[in-house]
């Protein structure tokens, strides 16, 4: 199948490190860098309470509509939103066409401080992105899929 | 688009449930939603109207077990049946690994099942997708009803290519899972030969 998105533990790793560091330089509640399918990838900072897989679904949803939109407008993308609450505030920015970055924050920090260091971040995002494409079409990297066999599939379906 | 993550050791695929307005696509999801034990599903999300229409989609996440050590997690879409949402649907489509195209099986309705499998045709040609290489399975919904057109009529204009196709009645769950496993099956089927 094309465009298969696939996340490897290097990479992932350094994905976390970067969302540990934005979440550090924000002063953030919490960072989440969601596939644009809305597939959660990595998180950083207070997540526990968070509905993850919801939250990321529909802030992939809301950068589809926004999308959407942005053709209409005969505008390529708006690479940013941002949503003001009373206590959270959310910023949600694209990183190389590919990811969404999310960014929790309150009255601890600023959109201006936000938006500074989502700039940085991006940069090391769209990096590592761009180093997780090459390998996985690279033929050296594994596949779990050739290995499943009918049997395997047919047994998660047996109970 | 099937994201396989070896760092967590989980492959998630989307699935989305296509067709006319009122055809019974977010009660598929209800079923599913109600019947699943609490730790393979996460919560269900409706975007709807004051009126219960689906106005966007709803969401379902399902784990459904391990396939060699990977956890294999399904993300069910609905998209919002009624003709004007058609930027809607375009945009849920994104990414999609399998659609169940859910037919409405009332005479009345054989129009709008047309009229609904024609635009998931185009919807998925604007996306780079083909029904004739995507996995998907057909469901003819609410069989219980005495005005349900006879299956070999339904067939006839739904499902062309002949591929699966399950008789339900959703609300009762009578069909349900029988078509989501069709679909999974089919959806990891194509994700290993493609691998």
């Amino acid at each position: 199948m094309t465009n298969q998105l696939v996340m490897y533990e290097e990479e992932l790793q350094q994905i976390n490190t970067v969302c540990e560091q934005l979440h550090r330089d924000s002063n953030g509640k919490a960072v989440l860098v969601i596939d644009k399918n809305g597939q959660p990838i990595a998180t950083a900072g207070e997540v526990d309470a968070l509905d993850v897989t919801s939250l990321s679904s529909l802030t992939a949803g809301n950068v589809a509509a926004t999308g959407g939109i942005a053709s209409l407008l005969a505008e390529k993308e708006f690479a940013g939103q941002f949503h003001e609450g009373e206590k959270t505030n959310v910023h949600i920015s694209i990183v190389a066409g590919r990811v969404i970055l999310v960014v929790l924050f309150d009255g601890r920090s600023s959109l201006g401080l936000v938006r500074l260091r989502v700039k940085r971040a991006s940069v090391e995002l769209a990096r590592i992105l761009d180093d997780l494409v090459r390998k996985s079409q690279s033929a050296a990297a594994p596949s779990i899929l050739a290995e499943i066999t009918d049997d395997d599939i047919e047994n998660l379906f047996n109970d | 688009m099937s994201f396989i993550n070896y760092a967590q050791r989980e492959i998630n695929c989307k699935i989305v449930y296509y067709g006319p307005g009122l055809c019974g696509k977010t009660t598929n999801l209800q079923y599913i939603y109600n019947k699943t034990n609490p730790e393979a599903k996460g919560k269900m999300i409706s975007l709807a109207t004051e009126t219960e229409r689906t106005l966007f989609f709803d969401f379902l996440p399902l784990s459904l077990g391990e396939i060699r050590g990977f956890r294999t997690r399904f993300h069910l879409y609905t998209v919002p049946g009624q003709v004007f949402y058609d930027a809607s649907r375009k945009l849920i489509l994104k990414g999609v690994d399998g659609v169940v195209f859910v037919a409405d099986s009332q005479i009345e309705r054989m129009e709008a099942n047309i009229e609904s499998f024609e635009n998931l045709r185009d919807n998925l040609q604007e996306q780079g997708y083909s029904l004739d290489k995507i996995p998907y399975v057909v469901q003819y919904n609410k069989r219980d009803l005495p005005n349900a057109a006879p299956i070999t009529e339904l067939e006839e204009v739904c499902n062309p290519k002949r591929v699966a196709s399950f008789e339900a009645v959703a609300t009762k769950g009578v069909g349900v899972f029988d078509t989501l496993k069709a679909v999974a099956k089919l959806v990891l089927t194509e994700l290993k030969r493609g691998g």
